[in-house]
């Protein structure tokens, strides 16, 4: 028989199965942010090759290393944790399967304890991809699996307490639109994971022997299907706590549930075969095949992005304007509650999401456009973007509200919780623009030695490079320091801050929801700020879709 | 609501102007994006190869040698140098961690590039003008190139290939005239 108590805050019933799986998840979330971020520092004073810190074996080593834990070990243990408060917390319903969700913990913490050994035993030197014919140590790949039926196990009891849910009569017809994100998430994750098992499960047995080869398109083509679609569970429960957070700050919704909905859905039915833009310029598949499964004549998921990128800050400025805040174009942006920590990240993480993430995501996915930074440092400034200013920055800010609600103590050191937010926005955004103005002059990715020393040749990248490394180098220091200062906050919070006891003690407001407008505005349009935002936004791709293409058109002939 | 389940009836709640006015527009750029693709492949000049060929790096090594024999004129820092025929084929071979040769081009001519890999994967990547491409073993990668301007190139390895991936590091140079040869020490 499952307990649970009632929220004094929220008046959500929590199960207390739910709530312990929530914390460990979370705290191993944590962990591996750690490690994450220590690997990133060390990577920044490696590549600034003024300072080039680690030997080139422990280069390649951390490469790997901090990739795994920050894509796949730090999100996916976030993410478990939300699915399983999405599913039952918000729902006022119970955990279907206590016993399973301890299994898949047990397995998720197993396999990343096993896979960071490995890499950091030197077991593993093939970095984060694997793409074989380099080859690991037979228990790197079990270390993934195991991680990855964990996780699988857990996407179940997302599905089985949705339903659970439903069958208690919980949820009527429609899911509130943060739990429908979340199962758009999840369908995803089931794909994800499966392409994972596909082509993780014969790496391993190739790897013990039991199978001669592997064929290294077909790897690529594969774990790609694992790689990039897994990035879109992270847009999806990144996107649901963008909606959350306008409903917990402000008490808004969409201004249009139907098409927010919609967009959920182009990016389950669009998204998992388009990861073919990680294979534009590989041998083995046709140009045909290129731009239809990167695009499907329309790039469906794009537009499901862009759909968002209106739907989201309307919805801001829709609730705002019934608060009030109704003069002008942009006094609802102004009058915004920056000072709020949780809101702060996410609305920098929308910002930077776009306009460095995915701009720059959509032109590097067309078929011509890749050959000019395929592998290049830019490729990573671009999921810098998408990933860490983005899904990071976004599960970083919404802690601060669960770690009152979910593990009930307060945030201690508020006002440096305040500033933390901005600290990693710039500094990633530093780090990020830096990274794709190196790309574009043709520096590599995972490159330990850009002057060769040792090898036939030695060449010197574009001069200006090297103040672009300071910015580099300075956006990464930035952005670690205010990582560390995260952690500290939500560590010490977590173990030893004051207990909350009541509404009294939280922080951060909890809006009532505003609910249907009963008195339509006279406005001519909806939300005409976030309209003009989005034409700068489309503005500012434009101008970069025609400057790469420009680029493009300057190389040799190629055909 | 987010956290509610939505009011009755939001399934036909209309569209408002500003919103539809944007999804319009995305849609258009996203459909124009497609088809610009495909304009390129008529129009533009810088097009991935769909030409790929099934082959061992058994195989891949005796084409490559053979072409060496064939087009060597000299040696830089113990790589053959080659300057095969505008038109003619041209067979390079990636391995841990050098390029096979050294590639002497002439200037707006087609060369029939062939790469593949003897061991892991490559990145074949050609500074300072920036053009990237994959390299597998097993697969011979068949790309024609039409070089626009004279000057010594790299070879870069941009895929991580093995602690001396950072060594891997080739050379392209592209002449207008034989006497230019010269400059380049061959």
């Amino acid at each position: 028989m499952s307990t649970f108590r009632t929220c004094d805050i929220t008046g959500f019933k929590v199960d207390n199965t739910t709530e312990k799986l929530f914390r460990l998840n979370a705290v191993f979330a944590v962990v591996s942010l750690l490690i994450a971020a220590l690997g990133a520092i060390l990577l920044v004073f490696t590549r600034w090759q003024d300072f080039h810190v680690l030997s080139s074996p422990w280069y390649y080593r951390i490469i790997g290393l901090h990739g795994v834990n920050a894509l796949v070990f730090w999100i996916v243990f976030f993410e478990i944790a939300g699915l399983y408060f999405g599913s039952t917390v918000v729902l006022n319903s119970r955990f279907c399967a206590p016993k399973l969700g301890w299994l898949s913990f047990i397995l998720m913490a197993t396999g990343f304890i096993l896979t960071d050994v490995m890499i950091l035993s030197g077991n593993a030197d093939v970095t984060m991809t694997s793409y074989v014919p380099l080859k690991a140590h037979p228990l790197y790949y079990l270390g993934i699996i195991l991680f990855a039926v964990g996780a699988l196990i857990g996407v179940g009891l997302f599905f089985g307490n949705a339903a659970l849910a439903k069958k208690e009569g919980k949820v009527g017809k429609t899911l509130p639109l943060f739990t429908y994100a979340l199962m758009a998430a999840a369908i995803i994750a089931v794909l994800t994971l499966l392409s994972g098992a596909l082509v993780y499960v014969p790496t391993f047995l190739w790897s013990l022997g039991l199978v001669e080869s592997i064929d290294p398109a077909w790897y690529r083509l594969v774990w790609w299907g694992f790689g990039h679609s897994a990035q879109q569970i992270n847009v999806c429960a990144m996107v649901g706590i963008w909606y959350l957070s306008v409903r917990l700050v402000l008490g808004g919704s969409s201004i249009n549930e139907k098409v927010s909905r919609v967009a959920f859905l182009f990016y389950i039915l669009f998204i998992s075969i388009a990861s073919a833009h990680h294979l534009l310029v590989d041998p083995a598949v046709s140009s045909t095949w290129k731009v239809w499964n990167t695009s499907y004549a329309m790039y469906l998921a794009v537009l499901a992005s862009m759909i968002h990128a209106f739907a989201v800050p309307s919805s801001m400025e829709a609730a705002q304007r019934r608060l009030g805040h109704n003069k002008g174009l942009f006094d609802w942006l102004i009058k915004l509650p920056w000072g709020n920590p949780a809101f702060s990240s996410i609305t920098l993480a929308i910002i930077g999401f776009g306009f460095i993430g995915g701009i720059t995501g959509v032109i590097y996915g067309m078929e011509q456009t890749n050959i000019i930074v395929h592998n290049t440092l830019a490729i990573v400034g671009h999921f810098k973007g998408t990933v860490v200013i983005g899904t990071t920055l976004t599960f970083m800010g919404i802690t601060y509200y669960l770690v009152p609600l979910m593990f009930r103590r307060k945030i201690v050191a508020f006002k440096l919780a305040k500033i933390q937010p901005w600290m990693f926005f710039f500094g990633i955004a530093l780090l990020a623009i830096g990274m794709i103005a190196l790309g574009m002059f043709g520096i590599p990715r995972r490159h330990y030695d850009i002057a060769f020393t040792g090898g036939p040749f030695t060449y010197d990248f574009n001069l200006a490079s090297g103040f672009v490394w300071v910015l580099f180098g300075l956006g990464g220091i930035l952005s670690f320091l205010s990582m560390l200062i995260w952690i500290l906050i939500i560590v010490v919070s977590v173990f030893f801050g004051p207990r909350v006891n009541g509404p009294q003690d939280m922080q951060l407001a909890i809006a009532a929801p505003l609910g249907e407008e009963t008195t339509p505005h006279k406005r001519k349009y909806e939300a005409p700020g976030t309209l003009v935002l989005t034409i700068i936004f489309l503005v500012t791709f434009l101008v970069f879709y025609f400057l790469n293409w420009k680029w493009l058109a300057a190389i040799w002939e190629i055909q | 609501m987010s956290l509610e389940a939505p009011p009755s009836g939001w399934i036909h709640k209309k569209i408002a102007r500003d919103e539809k006015g944007w999804i319009i527009a995305a849609t258009v750029v996203c459909i124009a994006m497609f088809f610009w693709m495909i304009l390129w492949h008529v129009y533009g000049k810088q097009n991935p190869s769909s030409v790929t060929y099934y082959t061992t790096p058994e195989e891949f090594t005796s084409l490559t040698n053979s072409f060496i024999e064939q087009n060597q004129i000299g040696e830089d820092n113990g790589i053959p140098v080659v300057m095969p025929k505008p038109e003619s084929d041209v067979f390079l071979l990636a391995q841990m961690w050098r390029w096979s040769s050294v590639i002497v081009l002439k200037k707006d001519e087609w060369y029939k590039f062939h790469i593949s890999s003897k061991d892991v994967m490559h990145g074949f990547s050609v500074q300072p003008i920036n053009m990237n491409f994959m390299v597998f073993p097993n697969y011979d990668y068949v790309l024609d190139f039409k070089p626009n301007k004279t000057g010594e190139y790299m070879i870069v390895c941009n895929e991580f290939c093995g602690i001396g991936h950072h060594l891997m590091i080739g050379k392209i140079v592209v002449i207008e005239d034989e006497n230019e040869l010269a400059n380049y020490g061959y």
